[in-house]
């Protein structure tokens, strides 16, 4: 599986939680500290992260950036 | 307060070897939304945002922001910007885009503004199939003055205007806006989405982009509705609005394109 992470803006964060729900490996959250908001902000909690991109997407505060492996390269015409 | 950018040069360790995949928006400014946590209306700012990024057209784009809780949406999309009266931004775009016809021109209304005291403009700017993209946020509620009914309030939803749930001998069905405007000739695209989970934003970003390419064509009046959230104003969790869109709002404002060009996919 392709691996990814994910870099999330703790200062920006309101843990309003729809990332959490939109992430498929559940790899995402809460911290148990707060911000200097208030909020509990989202953390990478489990190291699987694909990179698919679903948290970045729904992010009302535009806090998180996604990095994803490249793909390997086909190897299609070896096979054979 | 300085909001983090990483670019290609500056990745964390842990993304060593990694590709940039998604990051906020260029054309988003490095302000922090004042939105309530989880609101529709910072994702359909982003969004916009992306769209006007990858078509290039930052310094050919002016929106035009309404009175609602997006009044400071100039703050944020880093395009020119003019505030308009509250219900008046379609008047106020038709004006800048027969003006400066080769920018790309938006309003951006909740459903207060656009379908309650903007009716009149609303309803006169799409008949004249003015070439401008109408973004309307239906949140079912005016938001910003403290969750008062709108003539899109569902029957039975309760909000401090209406606090036995909207009834319909006293206030009337909810009004489907978008529906109606596609009786008109001068509707050329008008499309409901939502941002609700990650393919309602993707399809929104379509949505749009397809809309500023009619406009660039010169087709008429693009109109994007997004049915979207007010945690604060329904008093539910932004988890929970997820769940209030999918049960009780979709079934009313089911989502889809509601007029299309002939042979558009
Ligand atoms: C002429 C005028 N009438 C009334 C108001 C008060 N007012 C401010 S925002 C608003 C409604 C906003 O609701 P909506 O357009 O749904 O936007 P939201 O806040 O939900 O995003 C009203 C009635 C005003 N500012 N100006
Ligand atoms: S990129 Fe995908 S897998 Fe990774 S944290 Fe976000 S939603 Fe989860
Ligand atoms: S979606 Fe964004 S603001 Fe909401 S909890 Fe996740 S990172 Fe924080
Ligand atoms: S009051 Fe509602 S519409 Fe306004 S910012 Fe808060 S959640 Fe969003």
């Amino acid at each position: 599986m392709i691996k990814g992470t994910v870099k999330i803006d703790a200062k920006i964060c309101k843990g309003c939680e729809l990332c959490i729900i939109s992430c498929p490996q559940d790899g995402l959250g809460l911290a148990a500290q707060f911000n200097d908001k208030g909020y509990r902000y989202v953390e990478l909690i489990e190291d699987n992260c694909t990179g698919c991109v679903n948290c970045a997407l729904v992010c009302p505060e535009a806090a998180i950036t996604v990095f994803r492996q490249p793909k390997p390269a086909k190897k299609s015409v070896e096979k054979k | 307060m300085s909001i983090e950018r990483p670019s290609n040069h500056d990745f964390p360790s842990e993304a060593e070897g990694m590709d940039l995949v998604y990051c906020r928006p260029e054309t988003l400014t490095d302000l922090p939304f004042h939105y309530c946590p989880g609101c529709s209306h910072s994702v359909v700012h982003r969004v916009l945002m992306e769209v006007v990024d990858e078509l290039n057209i930052q310094d050919k784009t002016i929106g035009v922001a309404p009175v609602g809780c997006s009044v400071f949406a100039y703050h944020y999309m880093n395009v020119d910007m003019q505030e308009a009266a509250h219900g008046r931004a379609t008047a106020v775009a038709t004006g800048i885009k027969r003006v400066l016809p080769d920018r790309f021109v938006f309003s951006y209304q909740g459903d207060g503004d656009l379908a309650a005291i903007g009716t009149a403009e609303t309803i006169h700017t799409v008949n004249r199939g003015e070439n401008i993209l109408m973004v309307f946020i239906n949140n079912g509620i005016y938001g910003m003055t403290g969750g008062q009914m709108a003539p899109t309030t569902l029957v039975g939803q309760v909000t401090t205007t209406s606090p036995y749930g909207r009834q319909v001998e006293f206030a009337g069905h909810p009004i489907k806006i978008a529906d109606m405007l596609t009786q008109l000739p001068g509707a050329y695209y008008v499309t409901r989405q939502a941002v609700h989970n990650p393919n309602g934003v993707r399809k929104l970003k379509k949505a749009l982009t397809k809309s500023f390419q009619y406009q660039k064509e010169g087709k008429g009046t693009c109109f994007v509705e997004v049915v979207s959230n007010c945690p604060s104003g329904w008093k539910m969790t932004p988890v929970e609005t997820v769940k209030y869109l999918e049960e009780q709002m979709f079934p009313l404002y089911p989502l889809g394109d509601l007029k299309k060009p002939d042979g558009a996919k």
